[in-house]
């Protein structure tokens, strides 16, 4: 192949009009490269796409789908560069150019019919429910946001009924939405889709103005980092492990049942951790729990891993040693916990898939933090983390 | 009637890209007592000057217009040409085009309309100027330097020998400052101490310098040619004028404090000198590593001090003194690699900074030059990160600008010292001085690797217990290095001293954002600040190497010494005055005025303004609730005038 190439400035000026303005200030240091959860394990390289972008040079396909826009190269850079910026701007320049990959267009297509990226059908987005929880009407004070993936994929119905019946519990005014609301679209924007992700955008604003919504309840990191940077200041929100915090702390729950010494580790989900700053809350809730002995993996907080799943990664397929879930799964076990927390049902299927195909699902459980939550206040909606008959 | 003459400058294309000049000139001729009106390429040139001082003539001008840069730049011209014309200089007015208007805007017809409303108002102003006559001062002929580094010393030794009396004022218990820390000196790896001791002990025996260690600048008061500076001198708790430095105190001692010296690396006593060529040659008590001090008993330092000269009672004192310049010299810290986390510094002791590996490689320092590591074992492979909170965004955006040529120097050293491989991890190499792409070249050629890209992660190894793991892209391969090391080398960023913005309110000085102090021009006045009589030199403006310090230094103590030189200086006229029979007494104006200015006179019931400190900012009149103080030259006739005809537009 030829290595003589010209720079085609076009492309890079539709790059930064699709919002990648940040081209211009990378200096190529290799920092985010060097950062990236991705570069050691796959030959996905964000620096070399900011730098095919910066000269429009072709062969930038190669690598434009490799980020799962876990921020960390945003936090390291030394220019202030914002890569995820530049990354969905490229995506959107591109695959606007039919450069969709196979996986992601049942992903985009089941956004546009569907409303939801799980092919599901609208109508039944609050099946899992089964009326047994409010429905938000003008005058309550919390809407409880069901993120498409819990109301539609069976492992994480189980995470929207254990924070309906916690909530229900908690003395607060709330409601899930209406089947009419879309999914609030981070992953379809991180994947390029501005168009249709404004779209869905609209349409929730519209649902949100017509039920005088002000504040609101996620489960999703994604659907809190989305409602918090991409629609605007009007609203209140917060993640739901933020929720249960305040409430343990104002006294208005207690965790009351004994988990018996079980040892637990907590992932930080990109969109909780580096995207919304959140990093206390999830810990401050597992801590409340008795009878759990909380450890840290080796690198947590601000220097999390990313479980991949982000920017449309749960919707790709990788290879067998191209998966970061596999990695933090064995960073987990290193430490002796045998439950696997976190607070995002991305990261959540992510980790369960990766405990199967690795054969370690005996060992180690993946658990949203308030589903051990529910658990120490005694109710057990599922397999509980720890055998009663034990106890 | 005022018979007004108005000057439009072209500034080149400076001012003529965004303003129409010759309507703005064909405007002025427009208003109301301007007799004279044009336009010329560069006003501030000789036949621009020219053009000026006969039109002064020819018209009879009472009153100039320059329309053109901004005053700091030809304000000093222009007054000159007035001034040899036979007129007063204050009847000079400058209307800034071109930082405020043309350097601001690319629409040229905005530039010409807010031209055109400026000097409007300037007309109006102008009617209503009035002469005044500059006031002369004593000069005071003795200079401060604040800070003994090599910048310190360098322009205290320049001043002493052209016979000036130098008061030269150090935190520290000796002078040398970090240079005296280094082992060599890059590109040409002389000895530091080689050529700083000298110039050390040069100070000490200098007659005109006055060496005040120890020492802080704890208040600054008056104005350039006559400051009072109070100095803090630290208890010692050693009589430095009984001492004969036997130091048979330090060898008894059996206090441990942190050696500051050897960056924390390893202990010393409690009474010390920080090390064997310090300047001046006596120690002093750390109190807080002296067993006395902690625990009541002890003394062994008096018991066998022959001189008496160990005095536990001694409290800091203060004295003022009297000097018409300062320098100031006060260098710069490392910042805190700390917080970085990804870089395990403080975490892994194999992680150093590059203060502590000057030390290493120093015949004097902990190791006794020997470059062995906190564990006592000489590394196999170092890897020394550049960069490390310099051009960053998240901490200081500036390059430090000696960090690749220092780390040269370190891998140099390292080859030299033991058998290690040593990697460098570089964003840019910059070598701009003189003789520093040759060493660079150099270094190439003693097998050091370079790698392109700035390191990512230092981590404990998994498979190795001890080595360091360090993570970056290689760039210009685009592949993931993990490297196995023993030693990391961090180049941090250069800052500040953490109490520089201390100095900067005591001097009156301004900092950029990092706490750097402003020159005030940085091309045409980079050692003046905006305080007159106060220059500055070294690492406290911005990062520098030591040549550069040292030329700074020369030009400080010369730009010092054009001050001192003189018995007699003359001020602005440009002053505030209370007119009594309106002061209400309130002190508004002692309260606001940042050179303490004003003071309210007790027995009279109003305030006065000390003319030598005024520097006629007009702050106090315009919080003078009476219009007791006027402004001279910023009268409220003349601001009121100007803003009306400034509305007009």
């Amino acid at each position: 192949m030829s290595q003589t190439v010209t720079p085609f400035l076009e492309m890079s000026q539709a790059i930064m009009e699709a919002g990648g303005e940040a081209l211009k200030k990378c200096y190529q240091c290799g920092t985010c490269s060097g950062t990236c959860p991705w570069t050691p394990i796959t030959h996905f390289n964000i620096r070399k796409l900011v730098r095919y972008g910066q000269l429009g040079l072709d062969g930038i396909e190669e690598f434009m789908w490799g980020c799962s826009t876990c921020k960390f190269c945003v936090d390291r850079c030394p220019r202030g560069v914002e890569l995820i910026d530049i990354v969905t701007a490229i995506r959107n320049v591109y695959s606007g150019g039919g450069m969709l990959p196979q996986s992601l267009r049942a992903f985009v297509g089941s956004m546009s019919a569907r409303g939801n990226p799980w092919s599901g059908d609208q109508a039944k987005r609050n099946d899992w429910a089964k009326d047994q929880y409010p429905l938000y009407a003008p005058g309550t004070e919390y809407l409880f946001w069901t993120c498409c993936t819990v109301c539609y994929d069976p492992r994480n119905t189980k995470l929207a009924k254990a924070t309906a019946e916690i909530l229900k519990l908690s003395g607060v005014s709330w409601g899930i939405p209406s089947v009419e609301v879309n999914c609030c679209g981070e992953s379809l924007k991180k994947v390029g889709d501005l168009e249709l992700f404004d779209r869905l955008k609209s349409a929730n604003r519209d649902y949100f103005k017509a039920n005088q919504v002000s504040k609101i309840i996620t489960v999703s990191p994604h659907c809190l980092a989305a409602f918090k940077k991409d629609y605007g200041e009007d609203y209140e929100v917060l993640h739901f492990s933020e929720l249960i915090a305040r409430l343990v702390q104002e006294g208005k729950l207690s965790p009351k049942k004994d988990l018996g010494g079980v040892k637990v580790t907590y992932h930080d989900p990109c969109y909780l951790g580096r995207h919304s700053g959140v990093y206390d809350a999830p810990r401050d809730v597992l801590r409340s729990i008795p009878g759990v002995e909380f450890v840290e993996m080796e690198r947590s907080r601000e220097q999390s891993m990313c479980c991949g799943g982000g920017g449309g990664g749960l919707w790709m397929e990788k290879l067998k040693g191209e998966r970061l879930s596999d990695l933090r799964i064995e960073e987990a076990m290193a430490t002796g916990a045998t439950v696997l927390a976190t607070a995002c049902p991305y990261c959540i299927t992510m980790f369960e898939d990766s405990a199967r195909t690795l054969n370690v699902d005996e060992q180690i459980k993946i658990k949203d933090v308030t589903e051990l939550f529910l658990e120490s206040l005694g109710i057990n909606i599922d397999e509980p983390v720890v055998d009663t008959c034990a106890l | 009637m005022s018979r007004i003459g108005v000057f439009v400058c072209h500034c080149g294309l400076n001012i003529a890209k965004t303003v129409r000049v010759s309507e703005l000139a064909q405007f002025a001729a427009t208003l109301p007592d301007v007799v004279v009106a044009k336009d010329y390429k560069f006003m501030c040139s000789t036949p621009g000057q020219e053009m000026i001082a006969n039109d002064i003539k020819e018209h009879r001008l009472d009153r100039v217009i320059v329309t053109a840069c901004s005053p700091l730049m030809h304000e000093q011209t222009f007054r000159k040409v007035l001034s040899a014309s036979g007129l007063n200089q204050y009847l000079l007015t400058i209307v800034n085009i071109r930082e405020q208007v043309s350097w601001v805007t690319h629409d040229i017809d905005e530039g010409t309309a807010k031209s055109k409303a400026l000097l409007n108002g300037a007309v109006n102003r102008a009617r209503l100027l009035a002469p005044l006559t500059s006031r002369v001062i004593d000069v005071n002929p003795d200079v401060m330097v604040v800070g003994g580094g090599i910048a310190g010393i360098q322009a205290a030794l320049e001043l002493a020998n052209t016979g000036r009396k130098v008061y030269l004022v150090e935190k520290n218990s000796t002078i040398g400052g970090h240079m005296a820390q280094f082992d060599k000196t890059f590109p040409t790896l002389d000895c530091s101490a080689c050529i700083l001791t000298p110039k050390m002990d040069s100070v000490m025996q200098n007659k005109n310098i006055t060496l005040m260690t120890s020492c802080e600048v704890s208040e600054v008061k008056g104005y350039v040619g006559n400051f009072d500076i109070t100095v803090k001198q630290k208890a010692r708790y050693v009589d430095h004028d009984k001492c004969n430095a036997c130091l048979a105190c330090t060898e008894k001692c059996p206090g441990k404090g942190v050696s500051e010296w050897d960056e924390g690396l390893v202990k010393r006593k409690a009474i010390y000198i920080p090390f064997p060529q310090a300047v001046p040659q006596k120690p002093i008590i750390d109190r807080d590593a002296c067993t006395y001090f902690i625990k009541g008993k002890c003394r062994l330092c008096e018991k066998v001090c022959e001189q008496k000269a160990i005095d536990f009672e001694q409290q800091d004192t203060f004295s003022t003194m009297k000097v018409g310049a300062v320098i100031v010299a006060t260098g710069y810290d490392l910042m805190d690699t700390k917080p970085l986390v990804q870089y395990g510094y403080g975490k892994y002791p194999g992680v150093y900074n590059a203060l502590e590996v000057e030390r290493l490689f120093n015949s004097a320092g902990p190791t006794g030059g020997k470059v062995t590591m906190r564990d006592g074992k000489e590394p196999q492979a170092i890897a020394i990160l550049h960069c490390i909170g310099s051009r960053d965004k998240n901490n200081y955006e500036h390059c430090s600008r000696v960090c690749c040529m220092y780390s040269l120097k370190f891998a140099h050293l390292f080859k030299e010292k033991t058998s290690a491989d040593v990697y460098q991890f570089y964003i840019d190499m910059r070598a701009a001085g003189k003789g520093y792409e040759e060493f660079y070249n150099r270094i190439i050629e003693e097998d050091v690797k370079f790698i392109r890209g700035k390191g990512a992660r230092v981590a404990e190894s998994a498979d190795e217990p001890g080595r360091l793991i360090v993570e970056a892209e290689d760039t210009i391969t685009g592949k993931f290095i993990k490297l196995p090391v023993d030693m990391v080398v961090l180049s941090p960023a250069m800052k500040p001293r953490a109490d520089s913005k201390d100095l900067a309110r005591l001097f009156n000085l301004s900092t950029d954002k990092y706490g750097f102090f402003m020159e005030r021009h940085p091309k045409l006045a980079p050692l003046s600040t905006m305080s007159e009589g106060i220059f500055i030199a070294g690492v406290c403006q911005s990062p520098k190497d030591i040549p550069d310090t040292v030329a700074q230094a020369n030009g400080a103590a010369a730009e010092a010494l054009t001050i001192v030189v003189k018995d007699k200086m003359e001020l602005e006229a440009t002053t505030a005055m209370v007119n009594p029979a309106s002061c209400c007494g309130c002190q508004n104006c002692v309260r606001v005025c940042p050179y303490g200015a004003p003071f309210f006179k007790e027995d009279k019931g109003v305030s006065e303004i000390n003319e030598a400190l005024c520097k006629g900012c007009g702050l106090c009149a315009s919080v003078c609730p009476s219009s007791a103080i006027i402004a001279r030259h910023f009268t409220n006739e003349q601001v009121l005038a100007e803003m009306e005809g400034l509305m007009e537009f």
